[in-house]
């Protein structure tokens, strides 16, 4: 019930804040604050009623209610340690956008943070849902208000990102519900129990073939999403068109949704299929990995770098993921986590630089760190961060990756090293070609910070190193999980 | 006439009784409200004497039967010309002034509609079909001094004619082979065939050229958008749902009676025609700058969709049939009463620049016409998407897989279309006057639809359990 509350919480505020701009906006924007503070709070403690052990029980919450019986489908929510991490950088990131639009966003700003609210509520709805039919559902219930935030407060070439980010997921979410329809009848025909609930679909059982194209309908959605090359296209158009909210919320959240989605659907539901297709996505990693970090090195607009730098290091959760061991697996959800902050922080960072010299074209940019000290500080930390510089989160997660690669495949690991080399470089020229070198005249009188934006960059920075130092509170609370998955992928659904 | 058969046909004829009384109150005196107003009341009526379901199944002589597929049907057809009989009021108010024959014409049509539902002898079907057609013609050319009206009007009547011709030809030959035309004493014949006779094959594929027409499937559609265009847009939105619908409810009548998908001949021209549906009528909408025409190129592609469930032909395809029914009379009723409200004496709303900046100009219509765009492109939270569902889940449960893979293809196709409405009605403000033409009754009747499609979206199952009850419940 708690978790209903979380999603039912933001649809809620969604509305009342809709409403209420009508007579005031900053009561609207107060409201939305609050509301996904609410959510933030509790999960947190959540999580630390559960401290230490998250291993005294299967789910740490579940809750059960039927919903549309013709079809066996039901109001299914659980989370277990990996769900409750997700939704606490759900809420922490979502509560960092509300703030960054406090004064970019002075258009429609009720409905504006309607848009926010829902899409925040979808994605708290993918990681906690266990039914499929309703996982679908709510799919879609983060896409419709995203393709709006783009689409209406984006940069000027909006239209064309929102509907290519549309069709994208869209199109890849239906081959996933064609999937969990052939999972449904094929598992409602051998055993007559026609249902869409994730733990009697776990018992599923099939033939090799049916198996394989199962797995990839469900694939097409999550890796599109995460993104694997080459179907990344969506993504450096809807990261670099939306609003900095818009923006955060993609690349911090919803690109982990696809790898929710395979860590929690595609493996357990298709083990013998994923154990089969290992390879092709280990590879299929790596080439997103070398191929995210030299795009990123060659951008000259700032919001397009930083996507691109999100397919390199969404290349290293797809080799983990497919590495099937702990320590990889660990990294991913560290990963997942660092990657939320850090690219989180960086596009903040680049929606503060676009408000203050309406720009994000880096070769107009150069030698702001006289001007604006504490900007530059907090840039370089995530900049680091990014390049994985040992200390800092995203080194945990990267350096587990690869040591978990590295048992599968010593090449693939090697290779995806070369990626944390070409990390470094793209993650230099940023610094450098905004903060170093002769001013740029644009940069002039350019103020520091803001209050706003201290508020939200000063807790991520504090987070990032916090984590990097003391990464075990991560893993103690998705080690369960973790286990639990690995021990489903080796098990197989051979009838 | 027995009692039972009476009251069995009592909404009918109280559809026929107030054709005649309208027509009657025309001749003493043309006052715009008081027929609307016995409009309303007759639909009302009729739909408060449906039959009770204790009763049910039960067959009028030879013609009629009346079941529980009938009675939803009736029910969902009154309801949409009810809905359709209060856009046409604002509308017609504006437009022109001899209004009283529209609304005599407009219950005939319903009449027709509704008949077609329970017929169950070739004979029923066609005159049926005919009263529908008839009033049709005179409903599309309505108003005459439009450009396109005339065409509209001459393009239906022409193709129409050739079509019933078809339908007629085909009852024949099927007839002249079996010497039978109810449905029930057919289901006998076919039942005795092992392969269908050149004969029948032919007689069958006449009557499907004919429904085929008045389902505007491909290749039988090139008459929609030129009279979607050219109608008045209330008459589009009656043609696009009533029309269709009554058509498409008969054929699942008539090919369950004869268990028509058990030949392969038959199968295969079903999924050529859904097949050629989808891909035609959503590639056609992609460059159309015209919204009356992208609704009906979706309409066609929406009844290729519908195919698919139809050609499944179990409990479910039926039960998924009568749900895509009811979410598409909701969601093309929304869409254009969307687009009455904004006409005006001049011209329809249908340039997709009529709705630059709706959004922010008139967010409630915009909310509307979002949530109908949204629930034609199949998205959650919408009827449309259950619907959807639904037809995926007959499709693959009879292991359709080429279609379904179709299907979800063109889905995506559509989205662009649907999308690029939506993109262009939260523009910019455009300067300029606001047009609208609309009175208390066309937002209650709106919010009452939208209310609807999000409520079947969200909670199906209430809907799910009429439909089951009354269809596969006897």
């Amino acid at each position: 019930m708690t978790l209903i509350a979380f999603i039912g919480t933001l649809m809620a505020g969604g509305i009342v804040a809709w409403i209420t701009a009508r007579w005031s906006e900053t009561l609207s924007r107060w409201i939305a604050l609050t509301t996904v503070l609410i959510d933030l709070v509790w999960s947190v403690v959540i999580l630390i009623n559960n401290r230490p052990d998250f291993s005294a029980t299967d789910w740490l919450i579940r809750f059960d209610y039927p919903w549309i019986g013709r079809f066996g489908i039901g109001i299914s929510v659980a989370a277990d340690g990996l769900s409750l991490i997700l939704l606490i950088l759900t809420f922490f990131l979502g509560a960092a956008s509300v703030i960054v639009s406090w004064r970019e966003i002075r258009q429609r700003v009720g409905f504006f943070h309607f848009n926010l609210l829902w899409v925040l509520a979808g994605i708290a709805g993918v990681f906690v849902v266990m039914d499929l039919f309703l996982f679908y559902f709510f799919w879609e219930v983060m896409l419709i208000p995203m393709y709006f935030l783009i689409g209406i407060w984006g940069h000027e070439n909006r239209r064309y990102a929102a509907m290519k980010f549309f069709i994208f997921t869209q199109a890849s979410g239906l081959m996933m519900l064609l999937s969990i329809l052939g999972l449904y009848f094929i598992h409602g025909n051998n055993t007559g129990t026609y249902t869409f609930d994730y733990f009697e679909l776990l018992t599923a059982t099939f033939g090799d073939t049916a198996g394989r194209w199962l797995m990839l309908g469900f694939l097409a959605a999550f890796i599109v999403k995460l993104p694997v090359v080459p179907f990344h296209s969506w993504l450096p158009d809807a990261h670099s068109q939306a609003p900095t909210a818009g923006s955060v919320i993609l690349a911090g959240l919803l690109l982990k949704t696809g790898a929710y989605g395979i860590l929690r659907f595609v493996l357990p539901l298709f083990p013998d299929a994923a154990r089969e297709f290992s390879n092709v996505a280990m590879i299929l990693g790596v080439v997103g990995i070398i191929y995210g970090a030299l795009l990123a090195y060659g951008q000259t607009d700032l919001k397009r770098l930083v996507a691109y730098t999100s397919v390199s290091h969404m290349g290293f959760v797809m080799l983990g993921i497919f590495s099937f061991n702990e320590l990889a697996f660990q990294g991913v959800v560290m990963q997942l986590v660092a990657h939320g902050l850090s690219t989180g922080a960086l596009f903040v960072i680049a929606g503060a630089l676009y408000e203050r010299i309406h720009t994000r074209d880096l070769s107009l940019m150069g030698g702001f760190w006289s001007g604006t000290p504490f900007m530059g500080f907090i840039t370089l930390v995530f900049v680091m961060a990014s390049l994985g510089l040992p200390g800092l989160v995203n080194f945990v997660a990267e350096f587990l990756i690869l040591n978990g690669a590295w048992q599968t495949s010593h090449v693939l690991a090697v290779i995806g090293a070369i990626g944390l080399v070409l990390a470094m470089a793209y993650s230099l020229r940023i610094m450098r070609k905004i903060f170093f070198g002769p001013v740029a005249d644009i940069g002039v009188g350019m103020r520091d910070l803001t209050l706003c934006e201290k508020v939200v960059l000063v807790p991520m920075t504090l987070l990032v190193i916090f984590l990097g130092l003391f990464p075990q509170h991560v893993f103690n609370a998705s080690e369960k999980s973790v286990k639990d998955i690995l021990a489903m992928v080796n098990s197989n659904n051979k009838p | 006439m027995s009692r039972a058969d009476l009251i069995s046909l009592l909404p009918h004829l109280i559809l026929a009784l107030g054709a005649v009384l309208v027509m009657m109150v025309i001749a003493v005196r043309r006052n715009h409200f008081v027929i609307y107003v016995l409009t309303c009341l007759t639909l009302i009526i009729a739909l408060y004497f449906l039959p009770e379901t204790a009763s049910l199944p039960h067959e009028v002589g030879v013609l009629f039967v009346v079941d529980g597929l009938g009675v939803f049907s009736t029910m969902l057809i009154m309801l949409a010309a009810l809905a359709v009989t209060i856009m046409s009021y604002a509308y017609f108010e504006t437009h022109e002034e001899r209004t009283g024959e529209y609304y005599m014409l407009f219950i005939l049509a319903t009449f027709g509609a509704s008949i077609m539902v329970i017929s169950g002898h070739f004979v029923s079907f066609f005159l049926g079909l005919e009263i529908l057609s008839v009033s049709l013609y005179g409903m599309i050319a309505y108003l005459r001094k439009r450009e396109r009206s005339d065409e509209a009007g001459i393009k239906y009547l022409i193709l129409a004619a050739f079509s019933s011709a078809f339908l007629l030809f085909g009852m024949a030959l099927i007839y002249a082979s079996t010497g039978d035309m109810t449905f029930q004493g057919l289901s006998g014949y076919f039942a005795a065939f092992d392969e269908l006779p050149i004969l029948v094959t032919a007689g069958l594929g006449m009557v499907v050229v004919g429904a085929g027409f008045k389902l505007s499937v491909v290749p039988f559609h090139m008459w929609t958008p030129d009279v979607y265009e050219g109608a008045p847009a209330p008459v589009a939105a009656f043609i696009s749902t009533v029309s269709k619908g009554a058509t498409m409810i008969l054929l699942v009548r008539f090919f369950l009676a004869i268990d028509g998908f058990r030949f392969p001949v038959v199968l295969t021209i079903f999924t050529v025609i859904s097949i050629a549906s989808m891909v035609v009528g959503n590639i056609l909408a992609l460059r159309q700058q015209n919204v009356k025409r992208i609704l009906a190129y979706s309409s066609i592609a929406h009844f290729g969709y519908l195919l698919v469930a139809f050609i499944a032909a179990d409990d479910l395809g039926v039960e998924a049939v009568n749900f895509y029914l009811v979410a598409y009379f909701a969601t093309m009723l929304g869409a254009f009463g969307v687009v009455t409200v904004l006409s005006d004496p001049e011209r329809d709303a249908e340039q997709l620049d009529d709705y630059r900046g709706l959004l922010w100009r008139r967010p409630g219509l915009a909310a509307v016409f979002v949530v109908t765009l949204l629930s034609l492109a199949g998205i959650p939270l919408t009827a449309g998407f259950v619907a959807k569902f639904y037809i995926l889940a007959s499709g693959i449960g009879t292991n359709q897989w080429l279609l379904v893979i179709l299907l979800v293809v063109n889905s995506v196709v559509g989205l662009f279309y649907y999308i690029r409405i939506v993109a262009v009605m939260f523009d910019s403000v455009r300067e300029g006057e606001i047009r609208q033409t609309a009175y208390v009754g066309n937002f209650a009747t709106l919010l009452i639809l939208v209310l609807l499609l999000v409520w079947f979206g969200i909670s199906p199952q209430g809907l799910i359990d009429v439909i089951r009850g009354l269809v596969n419940g006897s």
